[in-house]
C-alpha cells in the first residue's frame, strides 16, 4: 500500500469495521465515534501489517480525529 | 437477630430451548428438547437481537449470552431507579472465552505473535461476563466471577446471597454463562469419555452413556427481602439456603457414595431452617453420565433419608444438555419458575430403571406439586469435586 488515498481508505474502513454506529469520516472525532485505546491498538496492528508502519500507543495518545490518525500514519511512512 | 432474607425478583436465560426464561420453562414442561446433532447449541440466539455491533465484537459468546440473560432479568426486576453503588454482579463460568482463546491461538500459530489481537485478553478472561454486564447496566457494587467448573453458576448465586446478607449490596445480578461448543473443548471432553457417544442425554436412565454438551446463560436478580418489598418489586421465589462442600477425592470422578454432595444438601437445608421432611422437589445435577447419576442418587438418598423415595427428582439436562458453568444458574431459573407454577418438570426420555437408581425421576410428564409452602433443592457438582446446593422456596 503506497498511495495517500489508499491509507485514508484503509484507516477509515478499518475503524468502521470496529462496529461504531456512526459514519467514520476524516473530520469525526474518536470520542464521537466511541473509538477507544483498544480500537487504536487493534488499528495499529493492522496498519503495521497492511502499510508496514509501526505505531505505538504513545504515538496515538494526543490524537483527536480520524484525520489525525491518518496524518500520523502518513508521517510515520515518510 | 435473624439473617437477612434473600429473594429473587427477576430471571433471565438464553438456552438451547430458546431466548428467555419462559422458553426454558415452557419448553421443558412440554418435553421439547434443544439437541442438534449430539450438541445443545443456542440456535435461536442472534447477537443482533441483543447487542450493538461494537458490543458484540467486544464480547466472547459466553459474555454475549450473559448480557442477553442479564438484560432480561434486570428488566423483569425493574432496577432502573436504584442506586447503582448498591447493586453487584457475580457471574460464574466453567472456562470463559474459549472460542476467543482458540481463535487467538490460531493466529499466533499461523501468523505470529504480532497478530494476536489486543482484544484477546479482555474477551477470554473468565470474569469478562460480570464485567460486561456491570458496564452495560452501570452496576457499581461488588462485581466479579466465580470459577468452579460445572458448579460455577450455583456457587455464584450462593456467594451473591451471602454478600447481600453481609450487607455488601442490596441487589446482586448473579448467574452463570458458558459457550464452549468449540473444537478443543469437544475433543477434550471426548478424551475424558464424558460426552455421550450416542449424542443422547438420558439422566438417571440405565442406558445413559454420558452428557450432551450445551451452551447458554442464566441470570437471576437476588435482593434482600426488605429492599424488594420497600420498592414493591415482584418476588418470584425465596432464596432460602445455600451450602458448598468439596469431595477432596478425585479430579473428575465424584465420591461413589455421594457423601459430600449429601453433606452440601443437608447443610443447604439447615441454612434455610428446613429439614428433609420439608423438601418438595429436587432439581438434580443429573448429567446423564454413569458416575454422576449413581453418586447423586446415593447423595439424595443419604440427605433425604426416608423422605427420598417420595420426592420428585428431575434433570433439566434431559432437554438442554449440560451447560457446564451456566448449568447451576439456568437450572435455578428453571426451579424458580417450576416453584411459581407449583410443578415438577419431567426427566424427559427416562424409561429404563437401573438397579440402585430407585428415586422418582418424574418420567414422561410434569407433576403437580400441590398446595402449601414448597421447598426445592437445586444440586450442582463440578469437576474438581465441587458441590454447591441451593434451597429455593415459594413466596
Amino acid at each position: 500500500m503506497s498511495t495517500t488515498t489508499d491509507i485514508d481508505t484503509f484507516v477509515i474502513t478499518t475503524l468502521q469495521s470496529f462496529g461504531t454506529e456512526a459514519d467514520v469520516t476524516a473530520d469525526a472525532t474518536l470520542e464521537e465515534l466511541d473509538i477507544d485505546s483498544l480500537d487504536l491498538a487493534e488499528l495499529a496492528q493492522l496498519v503495521e501489517e497492511e502499510v508496514g508502519v509501526t505505531l505505538e500507543s504513545k504515538d496515538l495518545k494526543e490524537i483527536k480525529t480520524v484525520g489525525d490518525v491518518i496524518a500520523t500514519v502518513k508521517a510515520r511512512q515518510a | 437477630m435473624s439473617a437477612t432474607q434473600v429473594v429473587i425478583t427477576g430471571v433471565g436465560a438464553v438456552t438451547p430451548l430458546g431466548n428467555g426464561a419462559g422458553a426454558l420453562h415452557e419448553g421443558w414442561l412440554s418435553g421439547r428438547t434443544g439437541f442438534v446433532d449430539g450438541q445443545a447449541p443456542c440456535t435461536a440466539y442472534d447477537p443482533a437481537d441483543f447487542l450493538s455491533r461494537k458490543e458484540a465484537r467486544r464480547a466472547d459468546r459466553f459474555t454475549q449470552l450473559a448480557l442477553a440473560a442479564a438484560a432480561e432479568a434486570i428488566e423483569a426486576a425493574g432496577l432502573d431507579d436504584l442506586q447503582r453503588g448498591r447493586i453487584g454482579c457475580i457471574i460464574g463460568t466453567g472456562i470463559g472465552g474459549l472460542s476467543t482463546i482458540e481463535g487467538a491461538h490460531d493466529l499466533l500459530r499461523d501468523k505470529g505473535a504480532e497478530r494476536v489481537p489486543p482484544l484477546s485478553v479482555p474477551l477470554m478472561m473468565s470474569n469478562a461476563a460480570p464485567a460486561a454486564v456491570a458496564m452495560a447496566h452501570d452496576l457499581r457494587g461488588p462485581v466479579f466471577g466465580v470459577v468452579s467448573a460445572c458448579a460455577a453458576g450455583a456457587h455464584s448465586l450462593g456467594v451473591a446471597a451471602r454478600a447481600i446478607q453481609a450487607g455488601e449490596a442490596d441487589v446482586i445480578v448473579a448467574g452463570g454463562a458458558e459457550a464452549a461448543l468449540t473444537p478443543l473443548s469437544l475433543a477434550a471432553f471426548d478424551a475424558l469419555e464424558a460426552r455421550s457417544p450416542t449424542g443422547t442425554s438420558r439422566p438417571f436412565d440405565a442406558r445413559r452413556d454420558g452428557f450432551v454438551m450445551g451452551e447458554g446463560a442464566g441470570v437471576l436478580v437476588l435482593e434482600s427481602r426488605e429492599h424488594a418489598e420497600r420498592r414493591g418489586a415482584p418476588i418470584l421465589a425465596v432464596f432460602s439456603g445455600y451450602a458448598a462442600t468439596s469431595d477432596a477425592h478425585h479430579l473428575t470422578a465424584p465420591r461413589e457414595d455421594g457423601g459430600q454432595a449429601a453433606e452440601a444438601m443437608r447443610l443447604a437445608l439447615a441454612s434455610a431452617g428446613r429439614t428433609a421432611a420439608d423438601v418438595s422437589y429436587v432439581n438434580a445435577h443429573g448429567t446423564s453420565t454413569p458416575l454422576n447419576d449413581a453418586a447423586e442418587t446415593a447423595a439424595i438418598t443419604t440427605a433425604l433419608g426416608d423422605f427420598a423415595a417420595r420426592v420428585p427428582v428431575s434433570s433439566a439436562k434431559s432437554v438442554i444438555g449440560h451447560l457446564l458453568g451456566a448449568a447451576g444458574a439456568v437450572e435455578a431459573v428453571a426451579t424458580v419458575l417450576a416453584l411459581r407454577d407449583r410443578v415438577a418438570p419431567p426427566t424427559v426420555g427416562w424409561g429404563q430403571r437401573e438397579p440402585g437408581l430407585d428415586l422418582d425421576y418424574v418420567p414422561d410428564s410434569p407433576r403437580p406439586l400441590g398446595d402449601g409452602q414448597l421447598v426445592a433443592l437445586s444440586n450442582s457438582f463440578g469437576f474438581g469435586g465441587h458441590n454447591a446446593v441451593l434451597c429455593l422456596e415459594t413466596v
